[in-house]
């Protein structure tokens, strides 16, 4: 049996700093993939959303909120909090009921209005917490991301250049992509003019914070097959595995690593293992893939991801790029988009971003970003406290 | 520097003494290193163990990988006035098999560090109160393997 579900509509509100309420983006995207599916609100008889939390409200950036927006109509509800891998849980639960036979119909929604300045943990005294405790230190995010760019540097060779052509690349692919934030083509030289944050990350190494939301409209291959769209994309799998004891990279916001001193215990890598998951599940290699959507929070990570889904051996994603082989044109080509790069991040909706991007390129609809004849591509991401997600979408 | 008295920036997390070494736990069944300490349940798939004794951590180790601060943190960091940008070291212990962050002495730049670096720990200040110093670990190139400063 079929453990497959079609995606039958996207839609997205633009990413930018809007400053507006997270329910009118989540809204525009749920209504624009609504339009593209070609069905009525009323059909969708199950609303999963992707959660945040913010000023205390865990239930408020949540699927009913955008249930009630787009006017109660009695459907069942779900929400789900997976930090940057939310939106991929929210569509886990959809497909979980529409494989059941319990509905035949979802929509998958996730929107986020992000706060100014930095994220920073509430005040007080409070050791016992990992995150407070890494702030006091001086640990901050970028401090992560710099950590994982130099080991490149020092293990495989990687330079600043590389970093930077991570920047111009995806910024290149972004400045034609409509609903992206950021869509000027910077250069080389822009990039090495930016402040340095963390060494070797500068200021443009490193994704912004944004507003924005994504939706999908999914269904049963039946429904699908009904309404003319047989041939719909359709999600092949979806990991959301937790990491295995133990961490063989320090996470943010540890201040250490697991410890893999304990006999039979060895350490692993936890992006590396993300994407394992959903590759069995779908019966297919990395061989396979044609374009894959991947969370560049910063310019060098795009490099681990791509070493983490196996679209290269380990220690030669910066020689792919060099080579152009990670540009749409070239024999991989990731985050078609823009990425974060042109996006920046707006937790709860970044993953079905990811995945409404893989819809429309395996339609064939996006124009000057379009990577040709595109018929699997696979999305990563990974955020805080063991959270993360692989989902492959094929035709 | 004032001569005000030294207190640990985190109460029991290190030893005070000439030769500083951190203060992690290690699970009385299955031999599991913790750092922060864990004493509730051993996060080991395998082990169910709720024993724990405190264990002092190896004092040196290798670099894992390496960065700095070049921005303010925002609170509870608390910083020098003027902000003075700090090196920071994630560093792998063979014997415990993992790896801690700190920060890295003051002195040293990116530019003298490497992975597969040999590190030591030592207490440097962390910030100052009205009462005492806080001190905290940090890592430092071990002698006479090229960390100059």
């Amino acid at each position: 049996m079929s453990n497959e579900i079609a995606i039958i509509g996207a839609g997205m509100h633009p990413w930018g700093k809007w400053g507006h309420n997270f329910v009118e983006y989540g809204v525009a995207a749920a209504r624009e993939a609504l339009a593209d599916a070609g069905i009525h609100w009323r059909e969708v008889k199950f609303v999963s959303g992707g959660a945040t939390v913010r000023c205390g409200y865990p239930g408020y950036v949540a699927g009913a909120t955008f249930a009630q927006a787009l006017g109660w109509q009695g459907c069942e509800v779900n929400t789900s909090y997976a930090a940057c891998a939310s939106g991929s849980q929210a569509l886990a639960a959809a497909r979980n009921k529409i494989l059941a036979g319990e509905c035949e119909v979802a929509l998958v929604v996730g929107a986020d209005t992000t706060p100014k300045g930095f994220l920073a943990p509430a005040g007080g005294y409070r050791p016992e917490d990992p995150d407070w405790l890494r702030f006091y230190l001086g640990i901050t995010n970028p401090t992560y991301f710099a950590l994982y760019a130099r080991r490149r540097m020092d293990v495989y060779g990687d330079t600043l250049e590389d970093f930077a052509a991570v920047k111009v690349k995806n910024s290149l692919i972004g400045s034609k992509n409509p609903r992206a934030r950021y869509r000027k083509c910077f250069t080389a030289e822009d990039v090495a003019a930016s402040a340095m944050v963390a060494d070797p990350l500068r200021l443009m190494d490193i994704c912004a914070t944004s507003d924005g939301g994504a939706a999908l409209i999914v269904c049963s291959l039946d429904y699908a097959r009904r309404i003319g769209k047989g041939d719909a994309p359709r999600v092949a799998a979806i990991s959301t595995v937790t990491p295995s004891f133990a961490s063989a990279v320090v996470e943010m916001p540890d201040i250490a690593t697991d410890s893999a001193a304990a006999a039979g215990i060895e350490a692993h890598s936890f992006r590396a293992a993300l994407p394992v998951k959903a590759y069995e599940e779908a019966g297919i290699g990395p061989e396979d893939v044609d374009v894959a959507e991947v969370y560049d929070l910063s310019t060098a990570l795009e490099l681990d991801w791509i070493e983490d889904l196996q679209l290269t051996p380990r220690g030669e994603a910066a020689q792919w790029l060099r080579r152009g082989d990670t540009a749409v044109g070239g024999k991989m080509p990731v985050n078609p988009s823009g990425g974060l790069a042109c996006f920046g991040e707006a937790v709860p909706a970044q993953a079905l971003a990811q995945v409404c991007e893989l819809t429309w390129q395996l339609r064939g609809m996006c124009g000057d970003r379009q990577v040709e004849g595109a018929r699997v591509g696979i999305t990563a991401n990974q955020g805080l406290f063991g959270h993360g997600s692989s989902v492959i979408v094929k035709r | 520097m004032s001569n005000k008295p030294l207190a640990p920036a985190i109460e029991g997390w290190f030893t005070l003494d000439d030769q500083p070494q951190l203060i992690g736990s290690q699970c009385c069944a299955c031999s599991t290193y913790f750092f922060p300490k864990q004493s509730r349940y051993c996060k080991n798939p395998d082990c169910d163990s709720t024993e724990f004794r405190e264990v002092p951590l190896s004092r040196t180790g290798r670099i894992w990988s390496y960065t700095n601060a070049c921005y303010q943190p925002p609170a509870p960091f608390v910083a020098a006035e003027p902000f003075e940008p700090y090196t920071i070291a994630a560093v792998t212990l063979e014997e415990e098999q993992m790896t801690v962050l700190g920060q890295v002495v003051t002195g040293v730049a990116v530019t003298d560090l490497k992975v597969g670096m040999e590190m030591e720990l030592v207490l440097e200040p962390l910030h100052e109160t009205e009462e005492d110093i806080k001190m905290t670990w940090k890592w430092r190139p071990l002698a006479n393997q090229g960390g100059q400063h």
